[in-house]
């Protein structure tokens, strides 16, 4: 039997029909969550989309943090449940303080699109353990609000524990601390980062396959257990 | 015309006067980088006023609570929805009416 992958609709939501899609590419079946519904259906992972959930109001992700789907990815996320925030899904786990730090306006003070090359720190989480550590993965980025920051003892902590996941190459588009892309809870089962790899699963659409490692890694990890 | 018999019509009910109005500010803290303010900076720059050296922007809310103001409901609200602790400090004004 597949996988079964959630992936969460919020009102402003725009990549989830991307995200399910990418999730039917590698293999797994695409579970749809609503956010007003606080039930997870047993799905086995949960994909938090990009967008601009509740349009971005207040802060980004801070509405969307008390979704009544939210508490649900919460508590399992904290009992090990695989969680992947996408551009607007790292802004929600931040703000939900599944992950650390926070999510700022880019200090360039322009919405960036464009292609970007990462290098994957860790193959330790679990959605990255079918790639290399070292390996250079080439993603599309689009974002107004994805400067990372946090404390610089919040940051040591990262780097110290092998929590960086993912950091910008050559360029970094938006002032993130230390050109961090995408960052991991403690025990590697939540990962966030602002580039787009459910937009990298298809040589018609996207830069490269990259993407689907994300996808592949959670589905061999998920068949394994 | 017939006068209106109104007297089957119940009176309005005046809704209770909130009994206290709250002003929660919002700033992001020191260290953190304001984009916002930076581009105000450079406007008010480009207007003329080189006196102007700092703009950081922030967030005013505006609460009328219907009922005596419980300090540590709306620090829990202040802290958890309408400010982020990583990146913000917050501040609770209450003005009884």
């Amino acid at each position: 039997m597949s996988a079964r992958i959630g992936v969460v609709t919020f009102p402003g939501s725009l990549d989830d029909q991307d995200a399910a899609r990418a999730v039917r590419i590698a293999g797994a079946q695409a579970v749809s969550l609503w956010h007003g519904d606080a039930d997870l259906k047993g799905v086995d992972a949960v994909v938090l989309p990009g967008g601009f959930s509740y349009g971005d109001y207040l802060r980004c992700g801070a509405i969307a943090r008390f979704a009544p789907v939210m508490q649900n990815v919460i508590d399992a996320a904290r009992g090990g449940l695989p969680v992947l925030g996408i551009c607007n899904g790292f802004q929600v786990l931040c703000e939900s303080h599944l992950l650390p730090g926070a999510l700022i306006r880019n200090d360039v003070r322009k919405f960036v699109c464009r292609d970007q090359l990462l290098r994957v720190e860790t193959a330790n989480t679990a959605w990255t353990s079918d790639f290399a550590d070292g390996q250079e993965i080439l993603i599309p980025l689009k974002n107004g609000e994805g400067g990372f920051v946090a404390d610089q003892r919040t940051l040591d902590q990262l780097e110290g524990e092998g929590r960086v996941v993912f950091r910008y190459l050559h360029d970094n588009p938006n002032g993130s601390y230390r050109d961090i892309a995408g960052i991991t809870n403690d025990r590697g089962n939540v990962v966030g980062l602002m580039p787009h790899p459910e937009h990298a699963v298809e040589t018609l659409t996207g830069p490269s396959l990259d993407g689907l490692g994300f996808f592949s890694s959670v589905i061999s990890q998920l068949v394994d257990a | 015309m017939a006068p209106i018999d109104s007297s089957h019509i119940p009176p309005i009910e005046q809704p209770e006067k909130p009994v206290a109005r709250v002003v929660v500010d919002v700033m992001l803290k020191p260290e953190i980088l304001d984009p916002q303010g930076q581009a105000v900076l450079g406007a008010l720059t480009r207007l003329g006023h080189s006196d102007i050296v700092s703009v950081r922007q922030g967030k005013r809310f505006e609460i009328l609570v219907d009922a005596a103001p419980d300090a540590a409901a709306l620090d829990q609200i202040a802290s958890t929805l309408l400010a982020n602790t990583v990146i913000e400090d917050y501040t609770i004004h209450v003005e009884e009416q």
